[in-house]
């Protein structure tokens, strides 16, 4: 029989378990946490600055104009609506294949996704260049007639899956968490610590007759999850694929668009657990190097998947015999914008290769630099999507260039203050691996070396 | 006003009873007491531990959770639902040609209906486990603050069938019981 590797590190108990998790949140924050927490709160205030510049000025800050219509805006919302979904599928795909080493990651990634996708739904906001009317985009009675929305659009669409995505990853995230909550409100010697958890926690007491239930509601919701995650890409796909430009205009989006986010979002969980391991030096019992190697394995397959379908793209481009649609992809490739396909095509096909080497694949230092480089790759991904289909279509009026302005960036870098502030406030307040679900796995691993033993 | 304060209070305070209970350090110990209290003939009592322990609810003789029943009642209810507000808002209310497409555009209506179907279900089934679970409560009796991190429980209450206190101590006794008390739930 082939032995296991032991899920968490350093012999521990059940109680060390406890303590090791809810110290971080009953202690003061560490050196290493305000060290995140400063810069991360700075590009928030920065953000709020430049969203505060766009809608008091308006659009005409961005970069947007005739023909690239769509700018930095939706290439980042798409950026961090991919970046989510590594987290749903660490806490419900692999819940649902019985992967026991997700226990170890998978709150940080249900968090991971949740803030991540608050963060992408601010985007198609600002890009309405009116959000202070985002409301007519519910179907909800009006007195304009009552006027309702247009069902048969993909912009419709993805408010749906989106908000679905937020609302129930928000909820599978609680829920999952509830347990955990009542452990730091057992041990809370401090009284607004023990009525707070004590809210958060639902009066929640571990009785069989609630587990049953509990795990009942935790398996439906993984695998309600599950289709849902893979239907939020799909029709963020569709939002360009149900169109008549070409570079847009392909079958091939959907899986395409799930594989890249997927790829994108395990990048943001190595870059978020190295962060976590140094900060936290407890964390690295339960974020062993056997996760981070992986993930490292997970995220060369998605980039490999990604890499066909750039080529696939290629091959249905020449093989259509449709002009348009060839010019369009040899103009990403050799077109003004060559270097935004070649940062892609390095960032996503070439540096994760490097993952094939195993003393690569548990480097810390290395995979740190291949996450961040698969992010910037996935970032240009949208940006190569979105501005070089647009900025030459059928008609020489509609050529044109995307001109990045101070707030392009602005957006780009506030968004990320944003992102990391809650992810830093989340590991803060809340216990950031789940203990009810580490505690069963303990054993794994341990009576096998025991038996080679005899 | 007072009446209303009241009536939540109600519903949010846990009913509790009084019983016997017994302190376990690991869960397989705990796993056979609830296999000796079933087979000594209590029904009403509860185990309660950190995480939720395999075979524990057939040691406890408990039915299977009826939780997928909220998620598929609630999620046909979304399905048709989405179908119907569509169909209502686009072809009926104020129908309006959109790219000559009909006004009832059946494929084009599916991600909606999709996405209103898992809503629903799944905040049923959230709201479905909280109903049968009792929850939320406030300030829930806590028979020892090491259950919910390492300490594993077992609690029968007074009013179970043939409830006989100092048998069911000498039991837990006999079961490897670190402590016993008398207590809440």
């Amino acid at each position: 029989m082939i032995n296991r590797d032991v899920l968490v590190g350093g012999n521990k108990t059940y109680k060390d378990i406890s303590d090791d998790i809810c110290s971080i949140v009953e202690t003061v924050p560490t050196k290493g946490w305000f060290m995140y927490f400063l810069p991360a709160k700075m590009g928030l205030l920065f953000y709020v600055g430049v969203i505060a510049m766009i809608i008091g000025y308006g659009m005409g800050l961005m970069g947007v104009n005739h023909p690239v219509g769509w700018g930095t805006d939706i290439v980042t919302f798409v950026f961090w609506v991919g970046i989510g979904h590594a987290g749903t599928l660490i806490s419900a795909v692999l819940f649902l294949f019985r992967q026991k080493w997700r226990t170890g990651i998978n709150r940080t990634a249900e968090a991971m996704t949740i803030f991540a996708v608050m963060t992408a739904g601010i985007f198609p906001l600002i890009h309405t260049g009116r959000p202070w009317l985002a409301y007519w985009l519910i179907p909800y009675p009006n007195q304009r007639g009552p006027l309702w929305v247009n069902f048969r659009s993909p912009l419709l669409w993805d408010v749906f899956a989106v908000s679905t995505y937020l609302t129930v990853s928000l909820v599978f995230w609680y829920i999952g968490m509830v347990p955990d909550i009542a452990t730091v409100r057992d041990r809370a010697k401090n009284k607004i610590r023990k009525l707070a958890y004590g809210v958060l926690s639902l009066g929640w007491r571990g009785t069989n007759r609630n587990w049953q239930h509990y795990e009942s509601v935790y398996i439906i919701l993984a695998g309600l999850s599950t289709p849902l995650v893979l239907s939020v890409h799909s029709i963020v796909s569709f939002d360009f694929a149900v169109s008549a430009l070409p570079g847009w205009h392909t079958t091939i989006f959907p899986p395409y668009f799930v594989a890249g986010a997927i790829f994108s979002g395990f990048a943001m969980v190595v870059t978020l657990m190295v962060l976590i391991r140094n900060a936290f030096p407890v964390m690295k019992d339960y974020v062993t190097l056997n996760h981070m190697e992986v993930m490292n394995k997970i995220i060369m397959t998605t980039g490999m998947l990604v890499g066909y379908a750039y080529a696939s793209e290629f091959f249905i481009a020449w093989y259509s015999g449709v002009e348009y649609e060839q010019y369009a992809f040899i103009n990403r490739m050799f077109g003004p914008y060559w270097w935004a396909y070649w940062i892609m095509v390095t960032c996503n096909v070439i540096i994760p290769q490097i993952f094939w080497s195993k003393k690569m694949r548990r480097s810390i230092p290395v995979m740190f630099v291949v996450s961040i480089f698969v992010n910037i790759g996935m970032w240009f991904e949208r940006f190569v999507i979105t501005v070089t289909s647009l900025h030459r279509d059928y008609l020489p009026a509609n050529w044109g260039m995307f001109n990045f302005t101070f707030y392009d960036f602005g957006v780009i870098i506030g968004s990320f203050g944003m992102f990391f502030t809650l992810f830093l406030l989340f590991i803060r307040v809340l216990p950031m691996v789940a203990m009810s679900e580490v505690k069963p796995v303990l054993d794994v691993g341990r009576g096998d070396k025991h038996e080679r033993a005899h | 006003m007072n009446e209303l304060i009241n009536e939540i209070n109600g519903l949010l305070r846990s009913k509790t009873d009084k019983g016997v209970a017994a302190i376990f350090d690991d869960e397989h110990a705990l796993l056979r007491a609830a296999q000796k209290a079933y087979d000594s003939g209590y029904r009403k009592f509860e185990t309660l531990s950190p995480f939720p322990i395999h075979g524990m609810d057939d040691a406890m003789g408990l039915k299977r959770s009826p939780v997928p029943w909220f998620t598929f009642i609630f999620g046909t209810i979304g399905l048709a639902f989405g179908l119907f507000v569509q169909w209502w808002m686009s072809a009926v209310s104020w129908p309006i040609n959109v790219g000559g497409k009909p006004m009832f555009s059946l494929p084009a209506f599916i991600p909606v209906i999709f996405e209103l179907t898992v809503l629903f279900a799944a905040l049923s089934s959230v709201a479905g486990m909280l109903w049968l679970c009792n929850l939320p409560k406030v300030d829930p009796p806590i028979i020892h603050p090491d259950i919910t991190s390492h300490k594993f429980c077992l609690f029968i209450p007074v009013n179970d069938h043939g409830y006989d206190e100092a048998k069911a101590k000498e039991m837990m006794k006999s079961l490897g019981a670190k402590e016993i008390l008398m207590a809440e739930l």
